[in-house]
């Protein structure tokens, strides 16, 4: 399972960034081989609208099946499941201890949004 | 006043009434100009998210049209998801996840490209209602009606712009165009001030009124249009914004006192020339430098 974390580094002790659509960027761990990458989020991070749609879809095409993060909004919400994704919120400090919840079977995926859309 | 009459500028002058900071008095000094003018006026309230203006002028209604604009609307028989709407969407309205598009019509900027670009013909144009456009008349001085007109965005809808737009293009016979402008120096005002002949921006003596004003100035300075300050509620506050439009060479137009007559008259939706009759005629004045200035350009 590649499952895409939301954080402010890129490294796996980097804290989990809060924040899905404008997360610094995303780090994509191959839980089977625990090969991870960079996916850069930069463009969305300063987008003036539609960061969660543009992350969400960038996160797609990059192969991820799952999607770990603080708070993901209802249009972010809409991509990932209509691709399959699951989504699991936390409020885990940083990217190692989610991925260990996650893995420990301590996450619970998410049926539905939970922040509010808003605008920029 | 008719021995001054205006001369009206050739083709039609548009001066457009805006400000940085809200609650500066925009709608009370374009509706006063409107009366002020002596000569027929288009007085457009282009403030689609909270028109306000027909309080003061209380025209009489003759039209209220649906305003719609374009969305993509994706035939899912056709679209083989390949993706090249959405990359090219500038707006992030368009995804593509598990093999089928999505439109997020909200964040949409009307701009066709998809549908232009669609390799199958899958996009066509769906029609939604963003507002209505309301044409009227106030005839309060029969040699000098204000032919009135206002954009109303429709609640639940954020794009204001293309309603600006349309506000702006109803057409009028030719008179002095009078633009009530939304504040703030995004989208809307810009939408809202481009093109005209000349802006006011309404400010007020305070710390809030000088730094929204001066974002308003550069603004207005990127497009390249002249404009000048009217100072709102003039002895209130401090003396920086008089310094400020001293020091960058920023003509004062007109200073407004801070009188409870004025507003006890706007509480009342009474108008600013009524109230204060001497200020009728410094507007009068005032519109006619800045039309005969213009024409001297």
């Amino acid at each position: 399972m590649n499952v895409a974390f939301s954080a402010t580094g890129s490294e796996l002790d980097s804290d989990l960034d809060q924040r899905f659509g404008r997360a610094k960027q995303f780090i994509i761990v191959n839980t089977e081989t625990n090969a991870a990458s960079i996916l850069e989020n930069t463009q969305n991070m300063n987008a003036a609208q539609g960061a969660g749609i543009q992350a969400a879809q960038n996160v797609v095409n990059a192969g991820a099946t799952a999607v770990v993060t603080g708070n993901c909004g209802p249009k972010a919400f809409q991509v990932l499941q209509a691709a399959g994704v699951k989504i699991y919120h936390t409020k885990q400090p940083s990217v190692e201890a989610a991925l260990k919840a996650l893995l420990a079977g301590e996450l619970e995926e998410a049926d539905s949004a939970n922040v509010e859309a808003h605008w920029s | 006043m008719d021995t001054n009459a205006i001369q009206l500028a050739v083709p039609p002058f548009t001066l457009a009434i805006a400000s940085g900071k809200g609650g500066t008095g925009k709608t009370t000094l374009a509706t006063a100009l409107a009366e002020a003018a002596g000569i027929p006026v288009t007085l457009r309230d282009c403030d689609v998210e909270e028109p306000n203006a027909h309080l003061f002028v209380q025209p009489q209604w003759h039209s209220h049209t649906e305003q719609t604009r374009p969305v993509p609307l994706i035939d899912a028989e056709r679209c083989t998801a390949c993706g090249a709407c959405a990359k090219l969407c500038q707006f992030n309205a368009i995804a593509i996840a598990g093999g089928q598009s999505m439109v997020f019509a909200e964040l949409c900027h009307s701009c066709g490209g998809c549908r232009r670009i669609c390799p199958e013909g899958a996009i066509s144009d769906k029609e939604v209602v963003i507002g209505t456009l309301d044409c009227g008349t106030q005839r309060k001085n029969p040699a000098a009606p204000i032919n009135f007109m206002q954009g109303k965005l429709a609640i639940g809808q954020v794009m204001a712009p293309p309603l600006i737009r349309a506000t702006k293009n109803i057409a009028a016979p030719e008179a002095l165009n009078i633009l009530d402008c939304p504040p703030g120096t995004s989208c809307p005002m810009i939408t809202a001030v481009r093109g005209s002949d000349f802006v006011i921006l309404v400010t007020e003596p305070t710390p809030f009124g000088l730094n929204d004003l001066e974002l308003a100035v550069k603004t207005v300075r990127q497009l390249q249009l002249p404009f000048a300050v009217v100072i709102n509620r003039a002895d209130i506050g401090d003396t920086r914004v008089r310094t400020y439009c001293d020091s960058n060479n920023i003509n004062i137009a007109l200073e407004i006192p801070w009188k409870r007559k004025i507003a006890t008259a706007y509480s009342k939706g009474d108008s600013l020339c009524d109230a204060a009759p001497k200020l009728k005629e410094q507007l009068h004045t005032m519109l006619q430098h800045i039309m005969h200035r213009e024409e001297m350009a």
